[in-house]
């Protein structure tokens, strides 16, 4: 008599796609608010973004109750810093606190897939990347969750960032203007959504920059 | 499946003697739960069975339970994991009333609560095998949700649980809007369970219907749906091939 295994998985692909740009004084990130699970739509109006602090927003695609504990774990962890620094941590700070956070958990992971962006100490753009456990990288553009392998492509073409082989290195950020750079974004998940099932509903753009923070908003295709 | 099956920590959960703390499979289980928001606050469904397998062995088991004053919730899956819940959930709402200060949980605490207590028993690797429905209002704003087995949680318009999601939903996303008159609503919500009953077999024909508005909670008595099985193709099946099965 065999004995019955466990035949339920800890972990479920809700989808969606995350893009995030970095401008000299700005940073644009954008996520789709589709919920899904297996070939089923769950919600269409799921936010994936959160604003972490000042000049740090981050989203997340992958496994929803993983992320939504993982947002609220960096957000419990920024009030305890803010107690005892008496200040907002700065995007960098908390692009290594999510790095961290992540890593603990490197042997039942949190299954989700980020890109950190905001406001750097000199008020330029930037955009931190994160694979499932931790790993991170400081990019001018970034792309992560379904619709990443039809994403990137496409903007490693329109936003030419140069070599991170070069020496002295040379800035990743877009000389786009902010405009230009949310257009660049819409035309990203307008084409995702063509081709990627998990992709689509509604657009959600987040835009910081020094005047603050603002979110805009678009319609995507529903099928 | 699982990487961490191999790694030192998980070896004695995965060992057979430790199998018997933990939930590998649900025994007793309830089908589909189906919500709708309506004008004046939440409509939720729910049929009476619970099913052992194949067989429909409870027909009287409520699934629709009342949380608090402001809120209702819809279980489905396993019938003793909610049966716990719910003494976790009257736990929590005694301790809110005991102290005493004017202050009620209202929908979306209830429903944050239900979250992690999924979330953490998922993290354990012994899950609430249950799909649950979370709906309320509380100062005159409406809240529905629900949270899965494994900790998946969101809000909206119209929530199902099961093949609730897959039969129910389409037509709400067709035939809801906002502003829903009670009548309207009953009829949309027992649309979807008449469909349900045709094309779910673990669904029973007894279902109870619940309202919470801002004055309560109303779980309806059990009632049966009007069903059509005349169809001419049902008269003679072996018609068209006698002598076959």
């Amino acid at each position: 008599m065999t004995k019955q295994q466990a035949n339920w998985s800890p972990y479920d692909n809700n989808g969606g796609t995350v893009v995030a740009i970095a401008g000299a004084d700005y940073c644009v990130i954008a996520s789709d608010t589709r919920m899904s699970t297996g070939y089923s739509i769950l919600t269409r109006d799921y936010s994936k973004i959160i604003q972490l602090a000042d000049k740090s927003v981050m989203a997340s695609s992958g496994f929803q109750a993983d992320v939504r504990a993982l947002q609220k774990v960096l957000e419990a962890r920024h009030l305890i810093y803010q107690h005892q620094h008496n200040k907002q941590m700065s995007c960098p700070a908390m692009a290594q606190l999510l790095s961290n956070t992540l890593y603990f958990k490197r042997f039942f992971p949190y299954y989700a897939f980020n890109v950190l962006g905001g406001l750097d100490s000199e008020g330029k753009g930037c955009v931190f990347t994160y694979d499932a456990v931790g790993s991170y990288e400081r990019v001018g553009y970034s792309s992560q969750g379904s619709g990443s392998t039809l994403i990137t492509p496409f903007l490693d073409n329109q936003l030419k960032s140069p070599s991170p082989l070069l020496l002295p290195a040379k800035d990743a950020v877009t000389p786009l203007s902010e405009s230009e750079a949310i257009e660049l974004v819409k035309t990203c998940f307008v084409s995702a959504t063509e081709r990627d099932i998990y992709t689509g509903d509604k657009l959600e753009i987040v835009i910081l920059n020094a005047s603050g923070i603002r979110r805009d908003y678009m319609e995507l295709r529903k099928d | 499946m699982n990487v961490s099956d191999s790694t030192p920590a998980m070896n004695n959960l995965m060992g057979s003697e430790a199998d018997s703390q933990r939930t590998l499979y649900p025994y007793v289980t309830g089908t589909s739960v189906v919500g709708i928001k309506y004008k004046d606050g939440i409509l939720l469904a729910a049929d009476m069975g619970g099913s052992y397998g194949s067989t429909l062995r409870y027909k009287t088991v409520e699934r629709l339970k009342s949380v608090g004053k402001h809120s209702i919730i819809g279980a489905s899956g396993e019938i003793s994991d909610f049966q716990e819940i719910m003494r976790n959930l009257d736990d929590l709402i005694l301790y809110d009333n005991m102290w005493d200060d004017g202050n009620s949980f209202g929908p979306k605490e209830v429903h944050n609560y239900l979250t992690r207590m999924m979330y953490n028993r998922r993290n354990k690797f012994n899950p609430l095998w249950n799909s649950l429905v979370l709906g309320g209002v509380k100062n005159g704003q409406k809240y529905l949700g629900t949270v899965s087995m494994i900790g998946v949680h969101y809000e909206d318009n119209h929530v199902a649980t099961g093949f609730g999601n897959h039969l129910a939903r389409p037509l709400l996303r067709d035939e809801w809007h906002e502003n829903l008159t009670f009548e309207e609503g009953v009829k949309l919500l027992e649309k979807c369970m008449r469909v349900l009953l045709y094309r779910d077999r673990s669904a029973v024909n007894k279902l109870q219907i619940a309202k919470i508005t801002e004055e309560g909670v109303t779980i309806s008595q059990p009632y049966a749906l009007k069903t059509f099985w005349g169809f001419s193709a049902f008269k003679n099946p072996t018609a068209g091939a006698e002598g076959s099965w």
